[in-house]
C-alpha cells in the first residue's frame, strides 16, 4: 500500500477504500468510486452509510460537475503519466472556479517527489505517493522552509513575490 | 536592464540546489532515466548526437558584459571553448558533462542567469525586439512586459507539464522584428484612441513541421490584464491540447481543430473568472519594471562629432560596414551597431570564449556594458557614440566580428544541423559555408540587397526555414541528404510561409540552385529597390520554377 501525505508532508492514515467498478459496495466503509460508477449508481451511493469520494479522469470537465459531486468530502485527481499535467489545471479550476472546499487527493504515476510542491501549489491537499517514493525526499519537497517565495500567487499561499514587493 | 532582488536570487539558487539533488539521484540510480530526462530538459539540458547540450536563457536577448564574461568562463572551463547563439536569443553549449551541469548553473546564478524552462513542454524563454528601447519606430519599450511575463511563467505550478512547448514573443514597433506571428502567443503592445497602453493578442502561430501564421484572439486587452489573459489561454490549452500525437500537440493545432471563435469563447470564459484576481497588474507593478529599462545617460555633445564623417570618407571598408551593420538610433550622435556572427568558415551564431571576453570589454567601453542577442543569431551594441564607431569597428575587424553582411544573403539563419543535433537530416552548417563561399563578394551581395536565407536541418524547423525569403530544409532520402527549397516566406509584419519550389535537390546542387534563384530575381526585379520578397510576391513561383527545373518545365510545355 502506498503512503499518503498531507500538504505539509505529514503521513496520514488512508480511511478510504478504492473500489473497482465491479466490486461490491461494502456496507459502511468510506469508498472511492470512479466518476462513471458515481453517475451510474448515484441513487445507491447517495444513501451509502460511509463517505463516498469520486475519482475524476484527467479528461473530464470539472466545470460541469453537479452540486452532489461538489458536495463530496474528497475528489481524487489522476496524474497518470510523468509529463501529463492536465490535473494541475483541473485542481485550479476546482478550487478557483467551482469553489470546491473538500479534500483533493492526487493519485497516479506522477505523484512523485519532484512534482509534489507544484501539486500543492495548485490546491492538492493530499498525495498518494507512488510506491517507489522515499518518504524523506517527498517530505523535504513539501517543506515550506525549503521552498522560496514563488513568483505567482496560486492556491497554497496568500503571498507571492508580486505581493511581497508591493509591501 | 533588469536586476535581481532577493526574491529572484532565492528562486534561482533554490532551483540550482533542486537540480543538483535530481542529478545526484539520477547518477545514483534512484531517479529513473525517463523522469530525469523531463527534469533536465526543464533545466536546459538535452542529450544530443555526441554529448549533452546546455541551453542558457538570455531573457529577451539582453545581456550584460559581466554575464558575457561568465559565459566565456563556462565555455573555457566546461566546454570546448565556444558557444552558439540561437534563434531564441539564447546561447547553447554543445559539450558539457552531465555531472558538471549543477556547477555550471551555480556559476550562472552568481550573475543572475539560469537555464530554467529553456526546453521541455513548458513556457520557454520570452523573446522580444532586439532593438527594444532604442528603435525609432517603437511605441513603448516591450522589455518591462517581457520581464513581467518571464516572472509569471517561471516555475508556474500549473504549466510545467503542457502538451508541448510554448513560446511568447513581444513587439511594440511599426516593423515586427521578433516574428510575433509565428509564436504560440504573440503580444503587440499598442495604444488605443484614448492613449492607453494595451495589447493585441495573437495566438496559435508556429513554425516546425506544420507552420501556421497566428490569429488575433483579442484586438484590445487592457495593460493590467496581460498575465491573467495569458493564464486563461494556457489553462484552456493545458486541458484541451492534444497529448496523443506530438506533432499535433502545439497550440496552433488546438486553435485550428477547435476553431478560433470557439477557442476564444473558452479563453474569455476562463478569463472572466480570474481577471480581477491576484494577477491583475497595478500601475505601480508596471512602473517598477519600467524603472529597470530607462535610457542611458547620453551625452548631448557627441552629436557635434565630425570624426565619424571623416572616417567614412577616408576608409571604404569602414564605410561598407557602417552601411550594412549600423542602424539609426533615437538619440542624435548615437548608433546601433551589429556584430556579425556570420563570418566565413564559422558556423552561424558561434562565438569563441576569447571573442566573448573581448566583446564584453568592448561593451563596457563603448555601449554602457550591455549588449543584445538577436533572433537572427547576431549580437548588437545598442548605444554607441558616433565618435566611437571607428575604434569599435577596428576592434571588431581584429575579432572577425565585422563582416558587413547584416540582412544580406550570407547573414544566414541556421540550426546546428547534423553536426550536433540528433534529429537533423542534413549538414546545415556545411551548406551555409558553401553558400557563403559562393556569395562572399560584397559588391554582389549589396547588389542583391536585403534577403533572408533561413536553413533547417530537419522538419522541426529550428532554422525558421518556413519564414525565410529563401528557405532550405534538409530532408533524408534513403540515407542521403537532400534539400527542399521554399520561396516567399517572411516573419515580419505581413508574415507568410514560403512556397515549395518543387522536388528537393541533392547536396551537390543546392548552392547552384540558390544561385539560380538569385540570378532569376536579378533578371526579374522591376528596379534595384524591389527586394527579393517584393519581387517574388509580384511575379510568383512560375519563373523561378522554370529556371530551377528546366527539363520538367519543358516537359510540361510539350
Amino acid at each position: 500500500m502506498s503512503l499518503l501525505l498531507d500538504a505539509l508532508g505529514q503521513p496520514i492514515r488512508d480511511l478510504y477504500l478504492a473500489l473497482a467498478d465491479d466490486a461490491e459496495l461494502p456496507p459502511v466503509a468510506a469508498v472511492i468510486v470512479s466518476l462513471s460508477r458515481w453517475q451510474a449508481q448515484a441513487d445507491v451511493l447517495a444513501v451509502h452509510a460511509g463517505a463516498v469520494a469520486v475519482q475524476l479522469p484527467n479528461t473530464s470537465d470539472v466545470l460541469v460537475l453537479d452540486a452532489a459531486l461538489l458536495a463530496r468530502p474528497m475528489l481524487v485527481l489522476d496524474f497518470p503519466g510523468f509529463a501529463d499535467g492536465r490535473a494541475y489545471s483541473q485542481a485550479r479550476r476546482l478550487r478557483d472556479r467551482a469553489g470546491y472546499p473538500g479534500r483533493l487527493r492526487a493519485t497516479g504515476a506522477a505523484v512523485v517527489a519532484d512534482q509534489l510542491a507544484m501539486m500543492a501549489r495548485c490546491g492538492i491537499s493530499e498525495f498518494a505517493l507512488r510506491e517507489d517514493q522515499p518518504l524523506a525526499i517527498c517530505q523535504a519537497a513539501l517543506s515550506l522552509e525549503a521552498r522560496p517565495l514563488p513568483y505567482q500567487a496560486a492556491q497554497d499561499r496568500s503571498a507571492a513575490v508580486f505581493d511581497a514587493r508591493r509591501g | 536592464m533588469y536586476r535581481y532582488d532577493q526574491f529572484d536570487q532565492a528562486l534561482v539558487n533554490a532551483r540550482v540546489a533542486q537540480f543538483r539533488d535530481q542529478t545526484a539521484r539520477y547518477l545514483a540510480g534512484t531517479l529513473p532515466a525517463d523522469e530525469f530526462r523531463h527534469l533536465r530538459l526543464r533545466n536546459g539540458l538535452y542529450v544530443q548526437r555526441f554529448a549533452p547540450m546546455l541551453r542558457i536563457a538570455i531573457p529577451y536577448g539582453t545581456l550584460s558584459a559581466k554575464q558575457l564574461r561568465m559565459l566565456a568562463h563556462i565555455a573555457r572551463k566546461y566546454d570546448k571553448g565556444y558557444g552558439h547563439f540561437t534563434t531564441r536569443q539564447n546561447i547553447q553549449f554543445n559539450w558539457p558533462k552531465i555531472e558538471d551541469v549543477p556547477d555550471i548553473l551555480a556559476d550562472l546564478a552568481t550573475v543572475e542567469m539560469h537555464a530554467i524552462q529553456t526546453s521541455g513542454n513548458c513556457i520557454r524563454n520570452v523573446t522580444a525586439d532586439h532593438l527594444a528601447g532604442v528603435a525609432r519606430d517603437e511605441l513603448v519599450d516591450p522589455r518591462p512586459y517581457c520581464e513581467l511575463t518571464r516572472q509569471w511563467a517561471t516555475e508556474h505550478p500549473e504549466f510545467n507539464w503542457l502538451p508541448r512547448k510554448f513560446k511568447f514573443a513581444f513587439s511594440s514597433s511599426t516593423t515586427d522584428r521578433s516574428a510575433t506571428q509565428v509564436h504560440d502567443i504573440g503580444v503587440h503592445i499598442i495604444k488605443n484612441a484614448a492613449g492607453e497602453i494595451g495589447y493585441e493578442m495573437v495566438v496559435g502561430g508556429g513554425l516546425g513541421r506544420t507552420p501556421v501564421i497566428g490569429q488575433v484572439i483579442r484586438e484590445w486587452l487592457p495593460e493590467e490584464d496581460l498575465l491573467s489573459y495569458s493564464e486563461a489561454i494556457l489553462r484552456v490549452y493545458n486541458l484541451l491540447g492534444r497529448r496523443d500525437n506530438i506533432y499535433k500537440a502545439r497550440i496552433k493545432i488546438t486553435v485550428k481543430e477547435t476553431g478560433l471563435a470557439k477557442f476564444k469563447e473558452m479563453v474569455e470564459a476562463e478569463w472572466a473568472t480570474i481577471k480581477d484576481g491576484p494577477l491583475k497588474l497595478k500601475r505601480a507593478d508596471i512602473a517598477r519594471f519600467q524603472s529597470f529599462f530607462t535610457s542611458f545617460d547620453y551625452e548631448a555633445s557627441t552629436a557635434s562629432d565630425t570624426s565619424y564623417a571623416e572616417h567614412l570618407a577616408k576608409d571604404s571598408a569602414f564605410a561598407a560596414w557602417a552601411k550594412r551593420n549600423l542602424k539609426a538610433h533615437r538619440q542624435p550622435g548615437y548608433a546601433i551597431a551589429f556584430l556579425s556572427l556570420k563570418a566565413r568558415g564559422i558556423a552561424p551564431g558561434d562565438v569563441t570564449h576569447q571573442q566573448m571576453d573581448a566583446i564584453a570589454d568592448l561593451a563596457d567601453r563603448y555601449s554602457f556594458g550591455e549588449l543584445r542577442a538577436t533572433h537572427n543569431q547576431n549580437l548588437v551594441f545598442t548605444d554607441v557614440r558616433q565618435a566611437d564607431l571607428y575604434p569599435l569597428w577596428q576592434a571588431l575587424v581584429k575579432l572577425d566580428l565585422a563582416t558587413p553582411n547584416i540582412g544580406l544573403l550570407t547573414d544566414v539563419i541556421c540550426c546546428p544541423g547534423l553536426d550536433f543535433c540528433s534529429l537533423s537530416n542534413a549538414s546545415s552548417i556545411a551548406v551555409a559555408e558553401e553558400i557563403f563561399d559562393r556569395f562572399e563578394s560584397l559588391d554582389y551581395q549589396h547588389d542583391i540587397g536585403e534577403i533572408k536565407l533561413n536553413m533547417s536541418g530537419c522538419m522541426n524547423g529550428c532554422g525558421h526555414h518556413s519564414v525565410g525569403h529563401i528557405g532550405i530544409l534538409g530532408v533524408d532520402k534513403k540515407g542521403e541528404e537532400w534539400y527542399q527549397i521554399t520561396l516567399g516566406g517572411s516573419s515580419e509584419n505581413k508574415a507568410s510561409l514560403g512556397d515549395r519550389t518543387g522536388p528537393s535537390v541533392g547536396r551537390e546542387h543546392i548552392a547552384d540552385a540558390i544561385q539560380t534563384i538569385v540570378h532569376t530575381y536579378l533578371e526579374l526585379r522591376a528596379n534595384e529597390d524591389e527586394s527579393f520578397l517584393a519581387c517574388y510576391q509580384r511575379v510568383g513561383m512560375p519563373p523561378f520554377k522554370a529556371a530551377l527545373y528546366p527539363v520538367a518545365a519543358a516537359g510540361e510545355a510539350a
